[in-house]
């Protein structure tokens, strides 16, 4: 089980925060790019799947899984997204752990922090750290990947 | 600012205290610096929604919550899980305009207000106003 990377964006866009523990191979692009495309993605698939669904839906996108990777998606009701990729034997969907992280990590230390400000990328360390230190607390976690 | 509390339930009947205190200074100062009612109206409403901004997250990490599906929930989702969260107390949900956009949420013992009389020269002053400040904050942001 690997944990390879996660990205957290705002209700417009903005690529809050992104952090890798084991990527492979890079996506070819520059960082901003990349950004713009996750987002843009995520916008179009719960565009999509909201249309073409057959019955009415509750939650919407959770996550899509590859032959190679699994993409958790987590959205709050104030539009944060969070993105958990991890490998394809993740079984069900990481979604409360998505939640864990933003009731733990990000409300305990962005939001009621009134230094930071809540549209621009996250440059807290503690942020950072507990961040770490969680994803890597993980069942999910492989020990062997750096 | 948010520690264990390890000392049981006393602790907590102060802080209460302290909050009414705290946000009774906080009106005085203003009332000080501005003079207007009118002025210091404007500035708890921008400060409450300073407040909503963010406390609207804390919210929907510790209700887990989704999205309300019409105005009817909204209104129970701020009374009955949003104040209680909060203040403690379950405002009741009362007066619907007859287009179901409208709704007054009322107060019985509202702990801002413990202890504080409003003088006749300061009868414009809306002394909870911060309170509309966080609705409004918080319920921009979803």
């Amino acid at each position: 089980m690997v944990v390879y990377n996660f990205y957290l964006f705002d209700r417009v866009g903005t690529c809050l925060y992104y952090a890798e523990w084991c990527r492979r191979k890079k996506a070819g692009m520059a960082n901003v790019e990349e950004y713009k495309l996750m987002y843009g993605m995520l916008f179009s698939i719960k565009s999509f799947i909201t249309r073409i669904s057959p019955v009415d839906l509750k939650d919407g996108f959770l996550c899509y899984s590859t032959s190679k990777y699994k993409l958790h998606f987590y959205e709050t009701a104030s539009g944060l997204k969070f993105v958990l990729n991890t490998d394809s034997g993740v079984p069900g969907n990481l979604r409360d752990t998505l939640h864990q992280i933003y009731s733990q990590i990000y409300v305990e230390h962005i939001v009621k922090n009134p230094m930071c400000s809540l549209g621009d990328p996250i440059s807290s360390e503690l942020f950072k750290s507990k961040l770490d230190e969680f994803v890597r607390a993980l069942p999910v976690f492989s020990a062997k990947t750096s | 600012m948010s520690r264990p509390n390890v000392k049981g339930l006393d602790p907590k009947k102060v802080s209460g205290e302290l909050f009414t205190l705290t946000y009774g200074a906080i009106v005085a100062q203003l009332l000080k610096d501005y003079e207007s009612d009118e002025e210091v109206n404007k500035q708890l409403d921008r400060m409450g929604y300073n407040i909503g901004v963010r406390l609207i997250e804390d919210f929907l990490a510790r209700s887990g919550i989704s999205r309300c599906n019409d105005f009817r929930e909204t209104s129970d989702a701020i009374a009955k899980i949003g104040f209680k969260m909060f203040l403690g107390i379950t405002p009741s949900v009362s007066n619907w305009s007859p287009a179901g956009d409208e709704f007054s949420l009322q107060i019985e013992s509202n702990p801002l207000v413990d202890f504080v009389e409003l003088p006749d020269s300061h009868s414009n002053l809306s002394y909870c106003n911060i309170l509309c400040g966080v609705i409004r904050g918080a319920l921009e942001m979803v």
